[in-house]
């Protein structure tokens, strides 16, 4: 990261030059998960040298969807679940752009499912990080696809009864190259992990578990951020390369992060190219 | 028939618009909520997600719109009463599965809380612009109905009443109600179960052999059966004939079209009459009428009160139903009158079935609002003002200038959060 | 700017409604298709990707509509004119994307291909039910354009057509085709490149750090840049000021959102054609788009050769609606006719636009063939009779 400059002397955020600042502040919560998310992509940004012109943010809506607007690149916020499909259209336009998809778990993993999967079926050149905090909290605290079994929203008042996904699992049984999971707390582990995410061509999924304090944790009675925090840092388990399957997460259960998946696929990108080489060949 | 009393919570309420809908949907029976959370309709499914589990009702969170849809259409053919609660966004992607409960005639209700678009808009903020897409959203020919509320007593009401015409009619029914009546919050009386009149289904009970689930009553509506009764039905979305089997040759088309299409339209144009509902206060006289729906009726009766104490002979016809609309009544209305002023939160929709009704007899005023506010009673005052003054029959909807539209586009006014 | 010659097949061909809309596509220099299969619009996405290679364009079948829609707005913004083809079911779950499409300005094309519905309909057979859908299926306020082509040459013309309309307005556009245009082949002339007009993408011209995505020019809409050229700009399908970024009350909902309607409604002059025969001395109008205009021409012979002035008005955009031009006629004729393969769509703006001054009959082609003249003609002999004009639309029982 950059060091603190001065210029006519004023502090500058050493992250100035990567964000929105005439949107700052941002509207996340005390105690979110969110904001820590952002500033790790960031670093990762430098981190990993990439031409910025040619780096490409799209977020679907809800909490996270929000992050789109809030990073200096060529960024969109698009409608609910489709910022993979929309982001799929962008590589394919253009394959020589990194595109980035920033949204969360109920964006992402429940009313895009669909896409989530396909996209990364298709191996489609694009890096998704999913904010996990375990519930729709834009909306108001309503359960997700993540609610861990028994744990308390707004629509399920008596405990939530329907089984989570493992989304590391979806991920990797889908086909993604890269699959890594962290918490809002390892935030030099994630950084790296976006870092590494960023240069690798083909789909790659980071799940950032993340604290809604607002939300997720009063209603469960959790506390507040900082408490989610201490859970984290007793139970979360770094286990690199672990079989997808046995990452299940349980209402305050251990929580297993790092790794798990490094491979090589073709992209799409590749591959059609190659299709179109071999067709006009035989023309 | 009356209303069960297990579903009825009796009492004087202060609670917003949202949560009124969920305690009428349970009122009228309704057993089944499939909803996806969307701002700003999720109160009204946080509400009966809470009081449905003491009356065996049941709520479930689907994973998108789609989903959501397609299970109410699924628990209707079960046969039980059902609702989804959404607004635009989510209102668009309905939009296939809506064309596909009206081919099945499935009885349900959608209440659409309209928010400020098009796309994500101002999800906080009020809209009333999807009045036009509630009517033609979905692909083919079908008619609905649309009901839009202005009160929370209202929404309480009108879903019973939704539930009721979906039931006597089988289709699916629009409640169109507004962010700003979802979420005012106002004294709302539940009433007693036997004040509330309830309209059951039109189950069949002839010969289970002899049963067509697509062969019509009088009035154009077949009976149902439930799945698991035995029948052995067959119901598809393509266009079928009275025994529900597709029929996808060009030389059939011609029989199938008129059993089926025709009748989905017909069954609400020929009943229109029975099911219009409208309110209609000082037109004997007027020289002005007020058409107005939702919000926008409660917005104009300031800006009314005050060109009657001008002296301005006006009136209000307010359209509690929107749909099918009230064709007859503009007409007549028309002939009568110099003009109607419509205040509509859109750049336009209802308006234009004014016109058309109007046959070039009245001048047709729009008073536009993009939405995520409503408008000032000053703009339905001048616009009052002008049309009584006009003499000139003018062709076209005559779009009033507002306030904030001169604000925008004429003061240089800075936008700011 | 006139068309790249590459990829141009100039000749005269016989083709199918379907195939002749991929050309008019490559011809305008449309360069991506996603898709999703769907009856009666297949050929399109099959044509397209047969003729990928030879223009290297990007082809994808997505996972279904929503994402198709999707893809290909994203598609744009990259740089590419882009295309997508569905029919009834597909159209109604691209409804949430058009309606982002407008919100982001984003020109595009969509194709549909109508079939019998509502629902699943009849998918090989021809309908017209999507009209007022293509209007008004999106949530919230916004104005289309629409285009209805009635012969495979005007597919291959009203595409390029389209694709021109699409970039001066920045909105997407919809050719409203039916399955008897797609799937009927005739003669196609395809002219060689330098005869094709092309409207250029409308690009930002200005300094880097002073470019605002939403900045109407002084044509009222906004320049465009394509992503990865260092601009970093935002855009939202939320309501949104001059750079883009959401500001959620009624003022911005009024710079905003008023301007969307104002872009297309104050260039309806520019933007609205319409085909007229013999209405000069015309007592009826048959008022038609799509395949039932061929039928139009067709009765106006028979009509006249039994001494009844008729004409016809073939709308070629059907939205904007030609409300003038319908209201001037009103005046001078007794009657329109109005046949459409729906049950009263486009009617319903017929006997709006006429203000009480001409009949206005609806003849429904739902249940029959297009190519049936008795039923228009019968209508035409019996609104003549009328003493005057009716309240109402006038459906007389076959």
């Amino acid at each position: 990261m950059a060091t603190l400059k001065t210029k006519s002397n004023e502090l500058i955020h050493p992250m100035e030059h990567l964000l929105r600042m005439d949107r700052i502040p941002h509207i996340w919560c005390p105690g979110c998960g969110i904001g820590t998310a952002v500033t790790a992509f960031a670093s990762a940004l430098e981190k990993s040298k990439i031409d910025l012109d040619k780096v490409c943010i799209v977020s679907g809506i809800g909490c996270t969807g929000r992050v789109a607007g809030y990073v200096k690149l060529d960024s969109f916020h698009t409608t609910h679940g489709r910022a993979i499909a929309f982001a799929t259209g962008i590589t394919l336009g253009n394959p020589d752009l990194k595109v980035v998809v920033f949204s969360g778990d109920g964006d992402l993993i429940s009313i895009g499912g669909n896409h989530f999967i396909h996209a990364a079926r298709r191996n489609i050149n694009m890096l998704v990080i999913c904010v996990n905090n375990f519930i729709y909290a834009m909306t108001g605290g309503q359960v997700a696809p993540t609610t861990p079994l028994s744990a308390y929203a707004t629509t399920s008042p008596f405990g939530c009864v329907e089984p989570p996904f493992n989304i590391p699992y979806i991920a990797d049984s889908s086909g993604a190259v890269y699959v890594a999971r962290w918490t809002a707390l390892h935030i030099r582990r994630l950084t790296n992990s976006m870092a590494e995410a960023l240069n690798k061509p083909g789909f790659s999924v980071i799940e950032v578990i993340s604290p809604c304090a607002m939300y997720y944790s009063r209603i469960n009675k959790l506390g507040d951020g900082l408490d989610m925090m201490k859970f984290y840092h007793d139970n979360s388990e770094i286990k690199h390369g672990e079989d997808t399957k046995n990452l299940d997460i349980g209402f305050q259960t251990k929580i297993t992060v790092g790794k798990f998946v490094d491979r090589e696929r073709p992209t799409y990108t590749e591959s059609y190219k190659k299709w179109l080489s071999e067709i006009k060949r035989k023309k | 028939m009356k209303a069960n009393p297990r579903n009825v919570n009796t009492g004087i309420y202060y609670i917003d618009g949202d949560v009124a809908s969920g305690q009428g949907a349970l009122a009228a029976g309704c057993r089944f909520i499939g909803g996806y959370p969307i701002t700003p309709s999720t109160e009204a499914a946080e509400a009966f997600a809470k009081i449905a589990p003491k009356a065996g009702a049941v709520f479930i969170q689907m994973e998108d719109e789609l989903a959501s849809i397609a299970s109410v259409i699924g628990a209707s053919c079960a046969g039980v009463k059902t609702m989804t609660i959404t607004s635009g966004p989510g209102y668009s992607l309905m939009m296939e599965t809506i064309g596909f409960g009206a081919m099945l005639e499935t009885p349900f209700v959608i209440l659409n809380i309209q928010r400020g678009g098009p796309s994500t808009g101002a999800p906080t903020k009020t809209g009333q612009a999807d009045m036009m897409q509630s009517r033609w959203g979905s692909h083919g020919d079908y008619e609905i109905i649309a009901i839009a509320p202005e009160s929370p007593q209202e929404l309480f009401d009108y879903t019973i009443k939704a539930f009721n015409l979906a039931e006597k009619y089988r289709c699916p029914v629009m409640i169109m109600a507004d962010e700003c009546v979802g979420h005012m919050t106002e004294k709302v009386v539940i009433p007693k179960a036997d004040e509330i009149e309830i309209e059951p289904r039109r189950f069949y009970n002839g010969p289970r052999d002899k049963y067509l689930p697509f062969k019509p009553d009088k009035d154009l509506v077949p009976k149902m059966v439930k799945a698991g009764d035995g029948y052995k039905l067959y119901i598809t979305g393509h266009t079928h004939d009275e025994k529900g089997y597709p029929i996808l040759t060009q030389n059939s088309k011609v029989k199938t079209q008129k059993s089926t299409t025709r009748r989905l339209v017909d069954k609400i144009k020929l009943n229109a009459d029975k099911i219009i509902e409208l309110k209609e206060e000082n037109t004997d006289d007027a020289d002005v009428v007020v058409v107005s729906y939702g919000i926008s009726s409660r917005v104009a009766v300031r800006g009314i009160e005050k060109a009657r104490e001008k002296g301005i002979k006006v009136g209000s016809l307010r359209l509690v139903t929107v749909w099918p609309f009230p064709d007859k009544k503009i007409t007549e209305l028309a002939k009568k009158v110099k003009a109607f002023v419509v205040p509509e939160i859109n750049y336009g929709q209802v308006v234009f079935d004014v016109e058309r009704c109007s046959h070039g007899e009245a001048n047709v005023i729009l008073i536009p609002h993009g939405g995520a506010g409503v408008h000032h009673p000053d703009d339905i005052l001048s616009a009052i003002e002008y049309a009584s003054k006009e003499n000139k029959k003018i062709e076209g909807i005559i779009e009033h200038k507002t306030k904030l539209e001169k604000l925008i586009f004429e003061e240089g006014y800075k936008l700011k959060e | 700017m006139k068309a790249s010659t590459k990829g141009i097949l100039t000749g005269t061909h016989n083709l199918s409604g379907n195939e002749a809309c991929v050309e008019g596509a490559i011809a305008a220099g449309c360069r991506f298709l996603s898709g999703y299969p769907i009856q009666p619009a297949i050929e399109i996405m099959q044509r397209f990707l047969e003729r990928a290679p030879e223009v290297e364009a990007t082809y994808v079948q997505m996972e279904d509509e929503i994402s198709a829609l999707a893809a290909l707005l994203g598609a744009v913004w990259t740089g590419k004119k882009g295309i997508t083809a569905t029919s009834g079911p597909g159209l109604s779950l691209m409804m949430e994307h058009i309606g982002l499409g407008v919100m982001l300005e984003t020109p595009c094309v969509i194709v549909d291909v109508q079939r019998v519905g509502p629902s699943i309909g009849i998918p090989n057979s021809p309908g017209q039910g999507d009209m007022m859908q293509a209007r008004w299926g999106s949530h919230g306020d916004y104005e289309i354009i629409a285009l209805s082509p009635s012969s495979p040459q005007e597919m291959f013309d009203f595409t390029i057509k389209a694709f021109n309309l699409s970039e001066r307005y920045r909105t997407p556009v919809a050719i409203m085709a039916d399955e008897y245009v797609a799937h009927i082949r005739e003669k196609v002339v395809i002219p060689p490149a330098k005869e094709i007009k092309i409207e250029p993408r409308n690009y930002y011209k200005g300094p880097k750090d002073k470019y605002l995505p939403f900045k109407r020019d002084k044509n009222f809409i906004p320049p465009m840049v394509d992503i990865g050229n260092g601009y970093k700009f935002h855009v939202t399908g939320l309501t949104h000021d001059d750079q883009g970024y959401p500001i959620m009350n009624e003022e911005c909902q009024e710079y905003n959102v008023h301007p969307l309607m104002w872009k297309i409604r104050r260039y309806v002059d520019d933007i609205i054609e319409f085909q007229e025969t013999k209405t000069e001395d015309a007592e009826v109008v048959i008022v038609s788009y799509g395949a039932p205009s061929r039928t139009a021409l067709k009765a106006i012979k028979q009509a006249r050769k039994s001494g009844i002035k008729v004409g016809s008005l073939k709308l070629d955009t059907v939205w904007p609606f030609p409300e003038k031009r319908i209201t001037e006629l009103a005046k001078k004729v007794k009657a329109f006719v109005v046949p459409e393969m729906n049950y009263g769509q486009i009617v319903l703006e017929v006997e709006r636009c006429s203000y009480g001054n001409a009949n206005v009959v609806f003849v429904s082609y739902a249940e029959k063939e297009v190519d049936n003249i008795d039923d228009l003609l019968s209508a035409i002999k019996q609104v003549i009779k009328e003493k005057e004009a009716r309240k109402g639309i006038i459906e007389y029982h076959t």
